[in-house]
């Protein structure tokens, strides 16, 4: 099913606009003065600090975060992704492109001071109106499939942590139940500050819970669940035609933000120590 | 549990592909380059370990988890690249020159064969 929408979007033809629209500017959270940077370095590597921490170095000097605080990360593959963000950037600093840079910052500067508790509670207060839980009455076409592609992964997130989530198709949203909230409150504790970063992070991009949920717990990849996220959207292009510079780009800019924060909390999240067994014995 | 829909070596081929078009020819000496080949390297030699183990059930779960975040990693530089892309197609243009402006309504700029006279 998933195949054929996407298939079926890709009879209709782009429709190109000739008015300009204004460039976005994605970062500027706490960085204005950063707006037009130009590249001032040529290389980018990474050291590695006291307590195992890794650093990233642009030429000689060591890289910051907006709030003034070194830039270290507990581990070397999100450090290496970082240098690689930088090691992209040509003539200027595209600040809109470095995902992963961003979410570092955002967790060691903590701009808007939250801790672990107020994200679980956000968390848990978005579940309350969640995408997936919310369904159309009409169109037909649009109700069944929105059936057939969100009731699985809704089962499944169902099973996997015993809980109960319905959906609804009334305004104010499915009821849902304490029981579930202290379920995923308690799953969620197990995460690190770092990780519950990513994962609110992911959240607020696909506008879902469960959808993040089921791709952090690796059931559904990055571009299946911005397909499921986007559901909508789809059946409209479906209906009415694909324009590249508007779908396209959201869609690719969802993607690639969704993927960075997938990959900043399975980065977050894992123990960097390697066991070996001896199996050929 | 999703299907492996492509193999590592797709993820692998395609995230190697991807570092080029951010390097350049020297992406084989980058620091991602040599990280993801030692993990691909790592993990392939693990699965040999699956087949005949009984404790095999642990490696595969990693050898899962490490394909996810090879498939979410070049999802990451994909996108990233084609949104670039399109920024830089449709919304990168800046201000239009007079004569672009002009000829989005169909008119030219005037000219004056033989210069206005008060030129070199």
């Amino acid at each position: 099913m998933l195949r054929s929408l996407v298939r079926l979007r890709s009879h209709f033809g782009n429709a190109h606009a000739l008015s300009k629209v204004c460039p976005r500017s994605q970062h500027a959270r706490y960085s204005t003065a950063l707006a037009d940077r130009r590249k001032f370095y040529q290389d980018v590597s990474i050291s590695q600090g006291d307590g195992g921490i890794y650093e990233i170095n642009l030429d000689r000097r060591k890289l910051k975060t907006p709030g003034g605080k070194l830039f270290t990360v507990p581990n070397e593959a999100l450090a290496i992704a970082v240098a690689t963000e930088w090691d992209a950037q040509r003539d200027t600093l595209k600040f809109y492109t470095m995902h992963l840079t961003t979410l570092c910052n955002t967790a060691l500067d903590n701009p808007t001071q939250r801790n672990e508790d107020q994200m679980i509670g956000a968390a848990l207060k978005f579940l309350e109106t969640d995408t997936v839980c919310y369904r159309v009455d009409e169109p037909h076409a649009l109700v069944e499939l929105q059936k057939n592609e969100w009731d699985p992964v809704l089962h499944w997130i169902e099973n996997r942590y015993n809980v109960t989530i319905g959906s609804s198709s009334n305004i104010l949203g499915p009821e849902i139940p304490n029981a579930t909230k202290d379920t995923f409150r308690q799953h969620l504790n197990s995460y690190n500050f770092w990780s519950l970063t990513g994962l609110e992070y992911v959240i607020t991009q696909l506008k879902s819970v469960v959808l993040s949920m089921a791709m952090i717990d690796r059931h559904l990849n990055v571009e299946q669940a911005v397909l499921l996220s986007r559901l909508e959207e789809e059946y409209q292009i479906q209906s009415w035609g694909n324009v590249e510079w508007a779908h396209d780009y959201d869609m690719y800019e969802l993607r690639a933000r969704t993927a960075a924060g997938a990959l900043f909390v399975h980065l977050s999240s894992e123990s960097s120590t390697i066991k070996r067994k001896l199996l050929q014995d | 549990m999703a299907t492996l829909s492509s193999s590592p070596l797709r993820a692998c081929r395609g995230i190697l592909k991807e570092l080029r078009a951010i390097q350049g020819p020297s992406y084989n000496k980058s620091l991602a380059y040599n990280y993801v080949m030692d993990q691909f390297r790592k993990n392939k030699a693990s699965s040999r370990g699956c087949v005949t183990a009984v404790t095999g059930e642990r490696y595969c779960r990693a050898q899962q988890e490490a394909h996810h975040a090879s498939h979410t990693y070049l999802c990451l530089l994909a996108s990233t690249r084609n949104h670039q892309a399109l920024h830089n197609y449709y919304h990168g243009k800046g201000d239009r020159s007079l004569a672009q402006a002009a000829s989005m309504v169909g008119l030219r700029l005037p000219t004056q064969p033989g210069g206005k006279g008060w030129e070199k």
